[in-house]
């Protein structure tokens, strides 16, 4: 086991308790020790000096495509575990949409076995709704789950049959997992390529309009209700779904949701002059589907935050906008994004933000970290929230590049990421090398 | 206005008007060169320019080909079909591929929205659209714009209704960015599941059925009805189309003032459009033809860097002495 650590001088902040606080963290035997302020360097220990900074519970992805197996020269296991460190997060959970599909207790086991030749971020699978993601038949939950996955879902294709759902909602109650879906009504989303408003008018390209998701939501919504299952609505974009999401909040339905950095901060408009980088599904909306995409994370309405990192060869994106795949990467970006426009743009705090990026997505998914509370495992993360940055895509450690950030100039980035109070990212350093 | 067009012609939506009537002010020296017995002039001599059309197209493509042949390029065709294309070359390699041989010109017609603006930001040479996906056909409409200034002596308060699929057209489109940037008032006329979302805030009145469109235009710009936009459940039979939004006889003849109806071709007859008024004292279809290859010869030369006040000159002397 390493030497002690003690991250000295930082600001400590822990959502779980709700401490907002100077203060040191000690770390021991790869779990929290202490918290407070001036506590003493145990024999041996390293010191850290992180005045400055914000130390936080390391951050945790409920949504990520890491394209193993399958498409290795897009994503592995491993790149994608290290790219989750970079941006601070020290837990992801990887979408099952792999190929082959993972859809088995095998499948989801080599997922663990990969992760942990890799080490850097804890992967987490999500196993398969239905077998090869066909929407036919039940994939073996209770296998799946015994050998590692945390949730199930069919992400990347929406769950068309209502049976189907229903009875996912139904089995997983057993294994207390959540379901989560993509919500996508795929009659009314054929062919389309990005939100069905003003700009695909005058682009000449095919919509898919706002009611394509809201008629997913408010069925799944009714699905959670009629079987008491654990519902989870992934990458939420439209401020109907908010609508609804509210009602079944207050409702008392056991229904979460997430929505990603770039759904948060970007609009139609990106997809202007056809930029393939702001082809993902579901698409860029409007202005006050932004808006109102972020009032409800302020109220938890939207429960947390997920990437939806979605990896894809450069020359895959180099093509007319119809023939592009849907998706970017999101794990180095999401922190700085959410930062700017979120914390400096005057909706959240930056508590709010570390709740709604680290401790909510945990608890949702039932995963350890999301806190600093003594006794728990060491995932932690040093943020930099003063120094401004400019996204350079060549320098992701994910292995593709396709970002709509580029040249951003962003605030807030991973200083020192921990899991399991190993070092598996240091900023600083890196930058000395 | 000395100003060119920049690099491409992509559409309308980013010319200025001065730039629009800068190329139908160019169009009129050269619809003379169309009339002279040799019909060539010097203007384009020693240029490249390759015509690459991965959709199907009689008509743009041998009007641009007149043009550029009319104006002394050397030209190449490139169909999709039994290409590098249909082997599943990407569209980005095609480019590349033009660009190492150092060609002038590509004119391109492709099926992707989008498909024409791609090649123009990642090659030298100039590119026209001649029609992407949905999205802009600009020398279609160019070619529009010139025949309604012939016909109506102005462009401006001239009110032309675009009829049809407008959804699906990048004719409508181009059509909207040029007439409304002219000062011309636009209404589109069609079946709602045919019209796109915000099509209101580009400017245009919408009309629920043709007998208004008819009542209330100057001009008709009767668009094509694509087959499989029935088969796609779009509207349920052409027959019903016919009867509800065809441009009959018995509904011109019920128009306040005389109508000039257009197409920009080919024509369904019986569908969209009544063939007695297609070929009847209404229709202007074929001066939009004629225009066209005028159009597109404004378009090229002018892309090519020449000097719209030489435009007449540059015709050189016609076959038989100058006029």
């Amino acid at each position: 086991m390493a030497a002690p650590l003690l991250l000295k001088g930082g600001r400590v902040v822990d959502p779980s308790r709700d401490l907002d606080e100077a203060a040191d963290v000690l770390i021991q035997d790869g779990r929290i020790a202490a918290v407070g302020l001036g506590l003493g360097a145990p024999d041996g220990a390293t010191v850290r000096d992180v005045r400055g900074a914000v130390v936080a519970p390391g951050l945790v992805d409920v949504h990520v495509h890491l394209r193993e197996p399958g498409n290795e020269d897009e994503e592995t296991i491993a790149t994608g575990a290290r790219a989750a460190v970079a941006g601070g997060f020290t837990a992801v959970c990887a979408m099952p949409n792999t190929d082959p599909v993972t859809d088995n207790q095998a499948a989801v086991g080599f997922i663990v076995r990969q992760s942990l030749r890799a080490g850097f971020a804890r992967v987490y699978p999500i196993g398969a709704i239905s077998v090869g993601q066909r929407g036919q038949q039940l994939a073996e939950f209770g296998e799946m789950v015994a050998a590692g996955a945390v949730a199930v879902s069919d992400d990347g294709q929406p769950v068309a049959s209502s049976h189907l759902m229903r009875t996912a909602l139904e089995y997983a109650r057993t294994f207390d997992i959540p379901v989560a879906d993509h919500c996508e009504e795929p009659s009314l989303s054929a062919g389309g390529v990005m939100h069905e408003g003003l700009v695909a008018t005058k682009l000449g390209l095919k919509g898919i309009p706002a009611a394509a998701e809201e008629i997913m939501v408010a069925r799944d919504i009714l699905l959670a209700e009629l079987t008491g299952g654990r519902l989870h609505l992934c990458h939420l974009s439209t401020r109907g779904s908010v609508e609804l999401m509210r009602r079944a909040k207050e409702r008392g339905l056991r229904v979460t949701a997430e929505v990603t950095p770039h759904h948060l901060s970007l609009t139609e408009a990106a997809c202007e002059r056809y930029d393939t980088h702001a082809k993902m599904n579901p698409p860029l909306r409007e202005a006050a589907d932004v808006a109102a995409l972020r009032q409800a994370l302020q109220e938890g309405v939207i429960d947390c935050v997920a990437s939806d990192h979605a990896p894809h060869a450069y020359d895959e994106k180099e093509a007319a906008f119809d023939d592009a795949p849907f998706g970017i990467v999101g794990l180095e970006t999401a922190f700085g994004v959410a930062y700017t426009e979120l914390v400096q743009g005057g909706a959240l705090t930056l508590p709010q933000l570390i709740l709604r990026m680290s401790t909510v997505p945990a608890r949702v998914f039932g995963l350890p970290g999301g806190t600093l509370q003594p006794g728990a495992p060491a995932d932690v993360v040093a943020l930099d929230v003063t120094a401004g940055w400019c996204v350079d895509a060549a320098r992701f450690h994910s292995k593709s590049r396709n970002t709509p950030f580029a040249g951003r100039s962003l605030t807030g980035r991973a200083a020192l990421t921990l899991v399991a109070g190993e070092i598996v990212h240091d900023a600083p350093a890196a930058a000395q090398a | 206005m000395t100003a060119g067009l920049g690099k491409d012609l992509i559409g309308l939506e980013r010319l200025s008007p001065d730039q629009i009537r800068l190329i139908l002010d160019t169009a009129e020296p050269f619809k003379e060169v169309s009339e002279r017995p040799i019909k060539k002039v010097p203007a384009l001599r020693g240029k490249t320019i390759v015509n690459l059309f991965f959709e199907s197209s009689t008509r743009t493509r041998i009007s641009f080909e007149f043009a550029e042949k009319r104006l002394s390029a050397d030209t190449v065709n490139v169909a999709a079909t039994g290409s590098a294309v249909q082997k599943g070359e990407t569209l980005v390699d095609t480019a590349k591929n033009l660009e190492a041989m150092r060609i002038d010109m590509v004119v391109i017609r492709h099926a992707s929205s989008g498909a024409a603006q791609f090649l123009g930001d990642r090659i030298r040479s100039n590119v026209v659209n001649a029609g992407d996906g949905k999205h802009e056909h600009p020398t279609q409409a160019l070619l529009d714009l010139l025949t309604i200034r012939d016909k109506l002596g102005r462009i401006e308060g001239v009110k032309v209704c675009l009829v049809g699929d407008i959804l699906h057209s990048r004719v409508a489109r181009s059509n909207i960015w040029g007439l409304t940037k002219l000062g011309a008032q636009v209404a589109v006329c069609g079946p709602h599941s045919l019209m796109p979302r915000g099509i209101a805030d580009l400017g245009v009145t919408v009309l629920r059925r043709v007998e208004e469109a008819i009542e209330w235009a100057d001009v008709l710009n009767v668009l094509r009805l694509q087959l499989e936009r029935m088969e796609a459940g779009f509207i349920p039979s052409l027959r019903e189309y016919y009867r509800v939004f065809g441009v009959t006889v018995e509904r011109l003849a019920k128009a306040p003032r005389a109508l000039a109806v257009m197409h920009p071709g080919p024509m369904n007859r019986g569908v969209e459009i009544d063939s007695r008024v297609a070929d009847g004292p209404h229709s202007v279809i074929l001066d939009q033809v004629t225009n066209g290859v005028a159009v597109r010869m404004a378009v090229l030369y002018l892309l090519a860097g020449g000097k719209p006040e030489l435009a007449d000159a540059a015709k050189g002397p016609a076959a038989g002495g100058t006029d």
